[in-house]
């Protein structure tokens, strides 16, 4: 996972590299300079998010979250705890699901990001996407970002062969709604849409029922 | 959260060394605790370093047949790995009874052996807490303590250790291996990683100032049936009012460890020693000592129920 | 357009729209993420200051000193908002303590000040520099403790807090079947996934709130009011909001201070509560203690029925009106009910999804559970025994507009296959688990309120629906869209609906499952003016003219709607308002709710395993959006049942698991496939939508037919929710 380019940034950072470099370039940011409140030195960041280069200036302490809901205007990605307790922050990271509040993006230096907005467009629909509005598989929608996000994930790591709580030999990984039930559990929909967010899931991983 | 200075650190020699230069610094790994905590500031390091690019991420058998877990594993990888789940499934078991699939492809073997209590006056700052603060009393003792230990307790302090992870690194036997600022290494073995609360709830590990662990080593497997089973208020993603991890072995001998009541993973010889005896017996000898509260004495029959289970489906499998 | 009497044959019995499944209108900005809420307004309020709310570190006292001079001097802050500079404040008529303490403190976490700051970071750290003495002052905060010194309310929601029917205690006494039994319900956080957000901006001396408010017109009353501000000068919009189930209905302390501290520090302002302050800042379902008797024959068929209920809350709060299903669900000439009010100096009080009835059910279906069994009566034909088709308290002259319960008992239990349970308790296994199934009703009042639209046809034909009415999940997009489109003879596809402004007309907005019923209502009304002017532009008598296929036919003439809207496109306004129909006829919703679970045999953890239910709630708008309502509000009675509960730490006066880790809410694990029926049923004096209220439906009795499922499993009775392992525990081994 870790390229040359990371190694090459693998160093120690600070007040002095913050100096030497250049402004953020972010869209977001594009029509102001870097922000500098005094006394919190800014670190360079740079992230691939949904394919596309970005760079930031960031005070440390920014989760990965705030970066992309503060930062780069990316507010698809939810926040309900902060605390990795709802699951609504959910980002897939260099092909992983993680709760992007429980991070910081300065850790994430170098990686590649994927968060709702990289999965599909209202034009352009991701297939789970699609299948969440067939399914109903929401409703106030604020958890939704961070279900797709991890339904996507899921399947691939049903797929993968990773074991769950709920799988009964460890060695033979395969799709069952208890399955996809257990693993969507860190995603909490408080409106509860949950029956109808694993029909999605298993219309995306053709498993519906005819 | 405090502001503080951030580093990526390169070799693991590096990392102790800054870590014992710096007063107030902290390792990050995961970090689904230290930045939940810091959030809170419960925790406020000064200075973090980002150890995730230490190449601490590898699985080795031993040539004394065990397991060399590095460090930074995380535990859905750890939970996966083919070894794992072949000769210590409980392992596996335990890694993925524990908090969401986002937090487990986060989380690391290391930092899940620091994991910190879910007490939740300890979470409210406003509360007073002995582990948090040293010398402000403890707000659940008399407060909510539902969730909390029973054993290994103190007047200062009745929190519990949350980690499914530790409880089944504590019935394998693991050694904790470390190394600190000047570039000393030892092994610590798990009975002795974790300090009870005393009167010093805040010292929580062996762990010297600077100290990094690498990896934890597990013996070689222990054959027989590995169970892990977790007694929570829901399904899933939820802290364990009670779990038991257990190895049955094909001459009736058993081990146990348990989590949700101590103040650390809890083991107790005299439970394995009784492991013969039954469910019944296995719950006396671990609750030896166990010290309740109004909330909480109900674990006291939960550790047995959830051994009688146990048995009951080994029974079912023999 | 006034509503007094029985709607006939109007546009909307067509049903070529409405009444049929369609996926939500607003689904493609939700699944992509691109829907803005309330913190989200980088596109309408760019680069905002960042607010942090420091909530009081004690239950009841005060503060006798701010000092916040290193907070100030903390980097990036901008301005602190405190009692000593925020103003003059009034209180909202909707509010029970003030949203920003000082120097009285009334509750744990109530906001005693807002540090605003360049960043989300810098703010959150420098809210923790503020050092705030206080002087505590002791506070009661333990429901059972101060049970006896309960006092009767005024009035709740209009109706007397007591009410009563022939002679109960007579009645009861000479009962051949008697049951007396209390109940406790514990205090419920909402649970949103949204926190509470607000961005604020003034502009001059007008101010624009974008915040999470699921009733617009009464937020900017209470907005105006508590900064005593002219209406006209507030702006509340709130077009996406991620849950509310009663949390937002009101004005919070994010908005206040987001208002506050924008002023402050003259430019936007955002604020949105930390997860961990929610369960004490903000409102909650309170706990209830309830008593309940029923006296009947030993056939079950009731003759006296009594509901006392205890709840507590702050000085000037409410009571949990949990005994109001009981004046209206069964028959039975000798009745009673009581309300008792208690002031605990806890968080506020206030209402979560069905106030009421969710947890006054979750009492009432276990009793009637227990009564099935003492008279040895099945409990669905128990329930069917009793049925009654009138106001029970006010006689045969008050009949029910409609009412379906048995209907949707005996449906309900032919689809779930009742016939298969075992009424004896504990006797069925499937490997480690006991297996028991349980049936409750479900009831909740329907409320119709006075709502406004604006609709309008434009050049190209397509439909523009405009009203403050806010979708919190419960699909109002698409149902208003539906009824544009019936109404007007369009496809779904071409209208727009624009929500959650109040630039648009006032709505009934969301809140006691009321808002579908009455927001198409208004928009039904409004789609009558605007039909009446289409048909007038066209020459055509407008009670005759057909809209249909985008035409305005009459006879065998034509027009199109967009010719008929000419360049400027044709507008209309009204609002529905309602006459004495709700007066001359009880109003409700009924359903069944069956649920099996399994009960671990040794650890007592339980599992739920198949839910289901049938409900008869008039007109379904939109079969869809209205099933995901049910199963939802079904799980969050599953969650009252067995696990949700706050905890009270009656020494400090708090809810002591403030968080989503230790306020636990049913995950995906905890939830199976679940079933709903809808049984068909027009209500003609609701509204001429004839459909009436469905999003709080689900969530009554649900609970209950869990617990009584737990019951014909394990033949353990809890009447102390939540039904949790240590309770079960305990039971059995007593």
């Amino acid at each position: 996972m870790p390229s040359d380019h990371v190694t090459r940034r693998g160093i120690l950072r600070g007040a002095a590299l913050a100096a030497a470099a250049g402004p953020a370039l972010s869209p977001a940011h594009a029509a102001e300079p870097a922000k500098a409140s005094k006394g919190t030195p800014m670190t360079p960041v740079e992230l691939t998010v949904n394919g596309r280069e970005v760079h930031l200036q960031l005070d440390p302490r920014t989760s990965l979250l705030d970066a992309l809901r503060e930062h780069l205007h990316l507010t698809g990605t939810k926040k309900g705890c902060d605390h990795g307790q709802c699951g609504a922050c959910t980002v897939i990271v260099e092909g992983r699901r993680i709760n992007s509040c429980l991070t910081l993006a300065v850790m994430h230096d170098g990686e590649s990001v994927t968060t709702i907005e990289g999965l599909g467009t209202p034009d352009r629909l991701h297939p789970m996407q699609k299948a969440f509005i067939v399914h109903d598989g929401y409703q106030c929608g604020y958890c939704t970002p961070g279900q797709i996000c991890s339904a996507v994930a899921v399947l691939d790591e049903i797929k993968a062969g990773v074991p769950s709580h709920v799988t009964p030999d460890l060695d033979e990984v395969a799709l069952s709604d208890a399955e996809l039930r257990e693993r969507m559990s860190g995603n909490i929909c408080r409106c509860a849409a949950y029956p109808n967010i694993i029909a999605a899931m298993k219309d995306v991983a053709g498993e519906a029922k005819a | 959260m405090r502001p503080f200075t951030y580093e990526r650190a390169t070799s693991v020699e590096g990392a102790a060394k800054a870590a014992a230069s710096v007063q107030g610094a902290r390792f990050i790994a995961g970090g689904t605790n230290l930045l939940d905590l810091m959030k809170l500031q419960i925790e406020t390091p000064t200075h973090l370093i980002d150890v995730n690019h230490l190449g601490l991420d590898r699985i080795e058998i031993t040539p004394e047949g065990g397991l060399r877990i590095g460090a930074l594993v995380r535990n859905t990888d750890l939970a996966a790995d083919k070894a794992v789940r072949r000769d210590y499934a409980v392992l596996s078991r335990a890694l993925v009874s524990g908090a969401s699939g986002q937090l487990r492809n986060k989380a690391t073997t290391g930092g899940n052996l620091l994991q910190r209590t879910r007490c939740p006056y300890f979470y409210d700052t406003r509360m007073p807490c002995n582990k948090r603060q040293p010398g402000s009393g403890c707000g659940a003792i008399g407060g909510i303590s539902r969730g909390l230990a029973i054993l290994g307790v103190s007047d200062a302090c009745i929190a519990q250790h949350p980690s499914d992870m530790a409880v089944a690194m504590r019935l394998l036997d693991a050694q904790v291996d470390t190394v600190d600022g000047a570039g000393a290494r030892r092994s610590i073995p798990i009975a002795d990683f974790h300090l009870l609360p005393g009167d010093t709830p805040h010292k929580e590990t062996a762990l010297k100032p600077g100290e990094i662990i690498t990896s934890v080593t597990l013996p070689k497997p222990v054959s027989g049936t590995h169970v892990y089973r977790k007694v929570r208020d829901r399904a899933s993603y939820a802290f364990a009012l009670v779990s038991v991890a257990a190895i049955f072995a094909k001459d009736g001998t058993a081990r146990f460890a348990f989590g949700g009541i101590g103040a650390k993973p809890w083991r107790v010889a005299a439970a394995d020693a009784a492991g013969k005896q039954g469910a019944k017996a296995v719950a006396e000898a671990a609750l030896a000592g166990a010290r309740t509260t109004e909330h909480n004495d109900f674990k006291k029959a939960l550790v047995q129920q959830t051994l009688v289970s146990l048995y009951r489906q080994q029974e079912a499998r023999a | 357009m006034k509503f007094d009497t029985p709607a006939t044959t109007n546009p909307i019995d067509k049903g070529r729209v409405v009444g049929v499944a369609q996926d939500r209108i607003d689904g493609p900005a939700k699944v992509t993420g691109t829907a803005p809420y309330a913190y989200e307004r980088h596109d309408a309020a760019p680069k905002p200051a960042y607010g942090w709310i420091v909530g009081s570190a004690i239950a009841k006292g005060r503060i006798v000193s701010i000092d916040s001079r290193a907070a100030q001097a903390a980097p990036g802050v901008l301005g602190i908002v405190t009692h000593a500079n925020a103003g003059k404040l009034g209180k909202g008529n909707m509010n029970t303590a003030p949203l920003l303490g000082g120097p009285q403190v009334d509750h744990y976490d109530q906001a005693v000040a807002l540090v605003v700051a360049d960043t989300l970071e810098n703010a959150r750290d420098a809210a923790k520099l503020l050092r705030i003495d206080y002087a505590a002052d002791g506070g009661k905060f333990d429901l059972a403790a101060e049970r006896l010194n309960g006092t009767m309310p005024p009035s709740i929601f209009g109706s007397p807090a007591d009410t009563k029917a022939g002679d109960f205690d007579a009645g009861f006494a000479k009962a051949a079947v008697k049951i007396d039994q209390n109940y406790t319900t514990p205090d419920h956080s909402h649970a949103m996934m949204e926190p509470h957000a607000t961005t604020a901006a003034w502009n001059g001396d007008k101010l624009t709130l974008w915040t999470g408010n699921q009733m617009i017109a009464w937020g900017v009353g209470e907005v105006a009011k508590t900064l005593g501000i002219p209406k006209e000068n507030v702006r509340l919009v709130s077009p996406y909001i991620g849950g509310g189930f009663g949390a937002k209905l009101f004005l919070r302390a994010d908005a206040l201070l987001a208002a506050l501290g924008a002023r402050q520090v003259g430019r936007p302002v955002k604020v949105a509560l930390a997860r961990h302050q929610i369960p004490n800042n903000t409102t909650h379902r309170p706990a209830t203690i309830q008593r309940i008797r029923i006296g009947a024959d030993k056939d079950g068929v009731i003759d006296a029925i009594a509901h006392d209920v205890w709840s507590g809350d702050l000085p000037g709060g409410g009571p949990e009106t949990a005994a109001m299903q009981t004046r209206l669900l069964y028959r039975g000439p000798n009745r009673l009910t009581t309300h008792r009010l208690v002031t605990l100096n806890l968080p506020e009080g206030n209402a979560m999804r069905a106030p009421g009835e969710a947890v006054g059910l979750l009492a009432l279906e276990v009793a009637m559970d227990e009564l099935a069994e003492a008279c040895g009566v099945d409990p669905v034909e128990l329930r069917i025994r009793n049925d009654v088709q009138y106001d029970p308290e006010a006689g045969p002259q008050r009949p029910f507009s409609s009412r379906k319960l048995v209907e949707c008992l005996r449906a309900g239990a032919d689809r779930f296959g009742w016939s298969k349970r075992n009424p004896k308790p504990g006797q069925v296994r499937d490997g480690r688990w006991l297996v028991g199934m349980g049936v409750a009703a479900a009831f909740r009042n329907n409320l119709v309120a006075k709502s406004g639209a604006r609709i309008g046809v434009d050049r190209a034909g397509k439909v523009i629906v405009e009203t403050d009415m806010t979708d919190i999940g419960t699909g109002s997009y698409t149902i208003i869209g539906q009824t544009a489109a019936e109404m007007l003879g369009v496809p779904l596809d071409d209208v727009t609906v624009r929500l959650g402004d109040s630039r648009f007309p006032e709505s009934a907005g969301s809140g006691g499952q009321w808002g579908a019923n009455s927001a198409t209502a208004g928009v039904y009304a409004a789609a009558m003016a605007l039909r009446t002017k289409l048909a007038e532009k066209a020459g055509y008598p407008a009670d005759q003219a057909d809209f249909d296929d985008g035409l305005v036919k009459y006879g065998n003439q034509t027009q199109t709607l967009a010719a008929l809207a000419g360049p400027d496109g044709l507008w209309a306004e009204d609002a529905m308002d309602y006459g004495d129909l709700d007066k001359r006829y009880a109003q409700a919703t009924f359903g069944a709710h069956f649920c099996e679970v399994g009960v671990d045999m040794d650890t007592a953890e339980v599992r739920i395993r198949r839910m289901g239910g049938a409900f008869a709630a008039g007109r379904i708008l939109n079969p869809k959006a209205a099933r995901s309502q049910v199963i939802g509000a079904m799980t969050m009675g599953a969650g009252a049942a067995l696990m949700e509960a706050l905890e009270v730490d009656t020494r400090f006066g708090f809810f002591v698991n403030h968080d989503m880790a230790e306020y636990v809410v049913p995950v995906h694990a905890d939830i199976p496939e679940q079933d709903v029926l809808f049984i068909d049923e027009l209500d003609d004096k609701s509204s001429p939508m004839k459909a009436k209220g469905v999003g709080e439906l689900g969530i009554c009795g649900a609970g209950a037919a869990v617990a009584n499922a737990i019951y014909n499993a394990t033949g353990i009775r809890l009447r102390d929710y939540p039904l949790t392992i240590d309770k079960l525990l305990k039971a059995r081994a007593a």
